[in-house]
């Protein structure tokens, strides 16, 4: 196509964009990191405490193996950020705390429920089912992928 | 005075790692979705080359709960089904680790979603 | 007829009416500084519907309903409804058209929709094709937010340039005679790109495109921007509008005592929008409730009315483009009566 004769040329649109670009990061206004940063490490540093409780009942009370008390971990973990975001609870912990909720797998489980639930109205199959995976999918994608090709490496090098 | 001991290892841990989170929120474009699957990725990676069995054994739960740790479980399960059933293991291993939690996640899912409706906040 | 001044400015030569109007908003908006002025509020956002894609749709034919009736027309008088939403293939609009049974014409210009449908609605009726028109746009925060952005339970912080979508619908009926406030010109905008990425600063994406079109209107016109005695724009929110005011007096245009912005007057900080509102909704309800009662009342003579839109779609977000967007000016009067 070829150009008007007022528009201006590529370089000069590219300039106009760079220079504007760097004056809205320059100006713009910015969440305080170190506020961001010490609520995370709160939060996040509590999650994980609660984890480890869940962790010492499961091996203590409960006389769980190593792999048994991990998954029960794991499981009630899970259980609770589910029920945490079914309640409307999560996000505000979330709003809070940042990547110290998003980090621990209770996030992972609010990443789960939340798209799944906000989808309800499209049908139990394909709106709750499909959009269940809608952040997790990807998630659990890459993971395995990763885990996979970590095995075939793993593999080759006991070969060897 | 161990247990304290080692609650305090989880939490600094724990923490350290959500904080790591935080920062990449802060000063990258990276959204939830990316960061979770960065931190389970990242997991995979570490506990490959050898640095997150260690920090497992260190902090318990504070590496554990944050979702490298669920990289970490993958990665495990991998090496121990490689070393049980040879190749086939190479694709059994992580989610046969990780299945218990990944059905809880998609059992409470539904669940959470069929029995409560999204409310608009602040 | 309307004739082209300058460029990009037609001043219509038969004012136009605003008639009647009429402003629905949630409840948070309600709760804003201006929560006086608006006509109805919806306490609760699903509105006794079955989902907020339906509640908005509500809105939408609510707010038209109410301002035809303000306009004291019956609904077979009403010629042409104009206007739209946020939403994939405009279903709140389309399925509230449904409902009125006027001939309807569906727009998108984002949350410049309110300016764009007064355009073609002044535009059809200096021309002789219509005679009554309603205009109405709506938005909705819970169905946007799902839309562009997160689920709502999603445990997220919000970065502190990003706005809140009003819940709200704003309808006018324009009219060939009667009393109120008038349209008297206006500046279809140019969809201009600076290259920003981030879908939580489209204060920063739209400032361009207002500046742009504020500039090309008043020296289209020749008029100081002190010949307004407000200058509003949409929804830039408190970041957007000092970047379109910087942009502005680079030009040598100084526009600090005249210039407002819906998304800024909406909220209150204390109710934690961030920049401010946004959504077409917000310039809609604000220019329906607000603006056009100070025109009615006399406190304001003159103004341009400036709704911002970006015109991105999650879609373009992940395939990483940059965020274009439009401003289109409409000049509005205080009239006669």
């Amino acid at each position: 196509m070829e150009p008007y004769e007022t528009r201006r040329s590529r370089e000069a649109v590219e300039e106009r964009n760079r220079v504007y670009g760097q004056h809205v990061k320059e100006t713009m206004p910015k969440s305080n990191l170190l506020s961001g940063c010490i609520k995370a490490f709160l939060v996040g540093g509590l999650i994980c405490c609660i984890g480890q409780g869940i962790r010492m009942f499961a091996a203590q009370s409960l006389m769980m193996d190593e792999q048994a008390t991990n998954m029960f971990t794991c499981v009630v973990l899970v259980f609770l950020g589910a029920t945490l975001t079914g309640l409307g609870v999560y996000d505000d912990i979330g709003r809070f705390a940042g990547g110290g909720s998003i980090v621990p797998i209770t996030g992972f489980a609010n990443s789960v429920v939340s798209p799944a639930m906000e989808h309800k109205r499209e049908g139990l199959i394909l709106g709750v089912g499909a959009n269940l995976f809608k952040i997790a999918g990807p998630v659990l994608v890459n993971g395995i992928t990763a885990s996979v090709v970590y095995g075939v490496i793993y593999y080759l090098i006991n070969l060897f | 005075m161990e247990t304290v001991l080692t609650f305090l290892k989880v939490f600094l841990v724990g923490g350290a790692i959500c904080t790591v989170g935080q920062i990449l929120l802060a000063k990258t474009m990276l959204t939830t979705g990316r960061i979770l699957a960065l931190f389970v990725v990242l997991g995979v990676v570490l506990t490959a080359v050898g640095l997150y069995e260690p920090l497992i054994e260190f902090a318990e739960a504070g590496a554990s709960v944050p979702l490298t740790g669920f990289g970490y479980s993958l990665a495990k399960g991998v090496e121990q089904a490689v070393d049980q059933f040879g190749p086939l293991g190479i694709f059994s291993g992580g989610i046969a680790a990780t299945a218990a939690g990944v059905a809880a996640a998609i059992v409470f899912g539904y669940l959470n979603a069929v029995l409560f409706d999204p409310k608009t906040k602040k | 007829m309307a004739k082209k001044v300058g460029n990009f400015t037609v001043a219509l030569e038969r004012p136009v009416v605003f008639r009647g109007g009429g402003a629905i908003v949630g409840k948070m908006e309600k709760q804003g500084p201006l929560g006086d002025y608006f006509d109805h509020v919806v306490q609760d956002d699903l509105w006794g519907e079955k989902s907020w894609e339906k509640a908005e749709s509500k809105m939408y034919y609510e707010a038209v309903r109410h301002a035809v009736k303000d306009a004291g027309l019956m609904a077979e008088e009403i010629d042409l409804l104009a206007g739209g939403d946020l939403l994939n293939q405009l279903i709140s609009a389309g399925f509230a058209a449904r409902e009125t049974e006027f001939p309807f014409l569906g727009l998108y210009g984002a949350c410049s929709t309110m300016a764009e449908s007064l355009i073609i609605g002044s535009m059809a009726i200096e021309a002789g094709f219509a005679h009554h028109v309603a205009c109405c746009v709506t938005s909705h925060f819970s169905t946007a937010e799902r839309q562009f952005r997160t689920p709502l339970e999603l445990g997220t912080q919000k970065t502190p340039t990003a706005q809140r979508t009003v819940t709200g619908a704003g309808a006018s009926v324009l009219s060939v005679s009667g009393q109120g406030p008038r349209i008297t010109g206006c500046t279809i905008g140019k969809v201009l790109d600076y290259g920003i990425k981030d879908a939580a600063n489209m204060g920063a994406a739209m400032a361009p495109a207002a500046a742009d079109t504020i500039y090309r209107h008043l020296s289209d016109t020749g008029r100081d921007p002190g010949y307004y005695d407000a200058i509003v724009t949409g929804d830039l929110g408190i970041f957007g509008q000092q970047l379109m005011l910087e942009q502005l007096r680079e030009k040598g245009m100084d526009l600090r005592d005249v210039a407002w912005d819906c998304g800024i007057e909406i909220f209150s900080q204390d109710q934690d929008p961030h920049m401010g509102g946004s959504g077409c909704g917000c310039s809609a309800t604000v220019l329906n409730a607000y603006l056009l009662r100070r025109l009615r009342e006399g406190d304001l003579n003159r103004i341009l009315f400036v709704a911002t839109g970006a015109l991105l779609s999650p879609l373009s977000t992940l395939q990483g483009e940059s965020i274009p967007s439009i401003a289109h000016g409409v000049v509005i009067e205080r009239g006669d009566g």
